[in-house]
């Protein structure tokens, strides 16, 4: 239990402190998480509507598919990653190992899968409630969607959370793809491995309330932004 | 604003349709136009008379014959000229008169038209209070006059109504009737359906009984309610059709339990 | 408002990917051992180094066995490890240039306070093992091929115990680095081999101490080698050669030498 203690002590002090370079982790794991999880809304949402909305052959087995890999393990998709990325793999001439960039990559790779799942779940159920009062006004396919997606908003901004949450929590992807080079690729998660490993357990559990402490702040702006948006009043 | 097409008259062609292997309308043929303003079709439970609405609207396409509406066969070009209310209202997530404007959006008009109809239709339906409400935080009356509000406020040429008040308290359901009568009375096309054969009573100047996907009788009202010609017609006016049970007609009600007889409790 | 709430998203997804990476320094990729990480040398050395010559090292800090994989593949310039059987392997293979003795430190069997085996009784780290099987006391292992488990495994072949067999009773492998290793025997009690660096470096060390130290089998060697660029040509031979010239001259040897926790030396310079 004095662990834990301890542990509330050095986060509080952390943040009183915020030295540079605990900035530059927190900073970096913000772009590198926010960087990926926008890449990925913006293939995933198209992806999640066209599987919701289309009727073609093959979808059912896209629909389990993104299921799956929602539970791909992050170590896997490092590995991968890596094997692509190696100066002995088939992308190795864009040096593109141990950089943010890389790191990026693998989150995409596993948050992707959870923004097409969770939207296409949401554009389906909104669209069998709505397509026959669409079809009946006689909105195309582009005003329906439309129609959709803002309908669905709050609900696709929890799928966006969902998926920044698994891309600023993971650590295997990061570790395997990014080398937790200090300065470079070390992010909060390699950060707290580090610490852990090195039986700094306070300071690691310090990381990791500084490390909620963010998420929380980010769930905050968005519910805040949702608020200013009206979205209460509609909800 | 582009010009209304015509829609009318809407002709069904031998129109059938199948769901799994079952045919749920047959062969059905028909033809809709300006006069008699209002018609109501009735049947009992599962008679098709939803889906009947939903072909003849052009939301459900058939899988045999053709639906034309003023010999068009395309239902969207003609989708401006009808609309249609539900027997659960649909509403988006918006104000309620967010989705009146909505609706007038897609359907083209500006900015400075949508305002003056959309204040015009929750004004006939007495929702210009509720415009700023949240459509999904109405009552449910309220919810089915602001669908009605929407499809008034597109001024149809045919407006279709599955069951509007199918949901509804007798006090509310007078008031849509109230406001169904009054578009009608404006040069508006009526085709609605409705199991309350006192509903049917009070607006039809027109009935269609449809039994087991066939259209039985058509008749002007007035003669419908004296004395149908056939005889499932009358066993459902008598109150005495029991859906999938044709059987039961002939055989009478005689001893059994509403089970036996797979009575709709809908 | 839509377009609003569009723009919002869009340019906040800009700014952030829009950023770029500081660092223009020229610099090297280093792949070492968490052991050497986790014993804070690099955090000592390298800015004497970059202060020297302008030069970042990058240190991808992995298992021994995982570096030189990362070097075999051509994403490491230079490799720091401390195997020496597989070191002169990854040479003669072709993979590195040359090995070059760097520093040594070495392994301590760490156990608990008590000592229940009685390892302290003896000199010999071999004997000190087979006490610990003997006893069935529990012993965590790295299990990771990394150079600390190898030397273990060499210890334990040493005292003729066959410890796959005791895998999962007496014995239990963590398959992870020395710190997470060094955890798990404080939360045992358990006995386990760990480099000095990190058992000085090691903060939750609760019930456990060094139990045995000091013999000549527990001397821990590390060798620096540069990518061959002949195998790997985009390898920065040149900054990495002027990396290991340094670290094995009189400013690196005095750097490393100079590493202290708690006033004491944890590696010494070749």
């Amino acid at each position: 239990m004095d662990e834990f203690w301890l542990a509330m002590v050095t986060a509080g002090s952390l943040i009183w402190q915020l030295d540079g370079d605990l900035w530059e982790i927190i900073g970096l794991s913000l772009r590198v998480s926010l960087t990926a999880t926008g890449i990925a809304a913006f293939l995933a949402l198209p992806l999640g509507a066209l599987i919701a909305l289309g009727r073609f052959p093959g979808r059912r087995v896209l629909i389990v598919l993104f299921n799956a890999l929602m539970g791909l393990p992050p170590v896997v998709v490092g590995l991968v990653v890596y094997l692509m990325l190696s100066r002995s793999g088939p992308f190795g001439v864009f040096n593109l190992l141990f950089t943010p960039t890389a790191m990026v990559i693998a989150q995409v790779i596993l948050v992707l899968p959870i923004i097409v799942s969770l939207s296409r779940e949401i554009l389906e159920t909104l669209w069998q409630e709505y397509h026959e009062a669409l079809r009946s006004l006689g909105a195309s396919p582009g005003q329906s969607l439309f129609a959709l997606l803002w309908d669905g908003r709050a609900m696709l901004v929890t799928a966006l959370l969902a998926g920044f949450g698994r891309a600023v929590a993971e650590v295997g992807a990061v570790m395997i793809v990014g080398g937790n080079i200090d300065h470079v690729t070390r992010v909060m998660t390699t950060s707290i491995t580090l610490e852990a490993s090195k039986g700094n357990l306070a300071l690691a559990l310090g990381l990791g309330m500084v490390l909620l402490l963010l998420s929380l702040s980010i769930n905050i702006a968005v519910y805040g932004f949702r608020y200013i948006g009206g979205e209460r009043r509609l909800a | 604003m582009k010009e209304t097409p015509q829609i009318l008259p809407v002709t069904m062609a031998k129109v059938s349709v199948r769901r799994g292997d079952k045919m749920v309308l047959k062969e059905i043929d028909c033809q809709f136009d300006t006069a008699p303003a209002r018609t109501l079709i009735i049947g009992p439970n599962g008679a098709g008379k939803s889906l009947f609405l939903r072909v003849c609207h052009g939301i459900v396409a058939p899988d045999q014959g053709s639906v034309r509406w003023a010999g068009e066969t395309d239902p969207r070009t003609r989708a401006r000229a009808q609309a249609m209310v539900f027997q659960r209202p649909v509403l988006l997530r918006r104000s309620a008169r967010g989705n009146i404007d909505l609706a007038l959006k897609i359907h083209g008009l500006d900015a400075a038209q949508r305002r003056s109809r959309v204040a015009d239709a929750l004004d006939r339906t007495g929702l210009t209070r509720l415009a700023h409400t949240p459509a999904r935080a109405l009552s449910f009356g309220e919810q089915q006059r602001l669908a009605l509000a929407r499809a008034v406020a597109l001024r149809p040429q045919v407006l279709f109504l599955d069951e509007p008040t199918a949901n509804l308290d007798p006090a509310a359901a007078h008031l849509v009737e109230d406001i169904v009568r009054g578009l009608s009375e404006t040069g508006v096309k009526i085709i609605m359906t409705s199991h309350d054969l006192n509903q049917a009573r009070r607006l039809a100047q027109e009935v269609i009984f449809l039994h087991r996907g066939r259209i039985k009788e058509r008749a002007p009202a007035e003669d419908f309610f004296k004395g149908p010609e056939n005889d499932l017609a009358r066993a459902f006016l008598n109150g005495e059709l029991l859906w999938w049970r044709r059987r039961s007609v002939y055989d009478g009600l005689g001893g059994r339990t509403a089970d036996e007889l797979g009575i709709d409790r809908e | 408002m839509k377009l609003r709430f569009i723009r919002c998203l869009l340019i906040a997804v800009l700014v952030l990917a829009g950023r770029q990476v500081a660092a223009a320094a020229p610099f090297i990729i280093l792949a070492s051992t968490t052991s050497t990480q986790n014993s804070g040398l690099f955090d000592h050395i390298l800015p004497k180094f970059k202060a020297a010559s302008g030069v970042d090292v990058r240190v991808v800090a992995v298992g021994t066995g995982a570096a030189l994989r990362l070097a075999r593949n051509g994403d490491a310039d230079v490799l720091l490890v401390h195997h020496q059987p597989s070191e002169e392997a990854f040479v003669a293979a072709g993979y590195g240039v040359a090995r070059h003795a760097v520093m040594f430190n070495d392994f301590v069997i760490i156990g608990p306070e008590a000592d229940p085996a009685g390892v302290a009784k003896v000199k010999d780290p071999a004997a000190a093992l087979r006490r610990i099987a003997e006893q069935g006391a529990a012993f965590v292992s790295r299990g990771d091929d990394s150079g600390t488990h190898k030397r273990e495994l060499s210890l334990w072949a040493k005292a003729n115990v066959d410890v796959a067999v005791h895998s999962g009773t007496w014995y239990r492998e963590t398959g992870s680095g020395m710190g997470a290793t060094l955890n798990t025997a404080a939360a045992m009690n358990a006995y386990t081999l760990s480099d000095r660096g990190t058992w000085l470096s090691f903060q939750n060390r609760q019930g456990l101490k060094i139990v045995l130290q000091g013999d000549q089998n527990l001397r821990n060697q590390y060798g620096v080698i540069l990518v061959s660029p002949q195998r790997h040509g985009h390898v920065k031979f040149r900054l990495g050669q002027q990396f290991i010239d340094w670290l094995i001259s009189g400013p690196g040897k005095t750097a490393i030498g100079g590493h202290r926790i708690n006033g004491q030396q944890l590696f010494h310079p070749n």
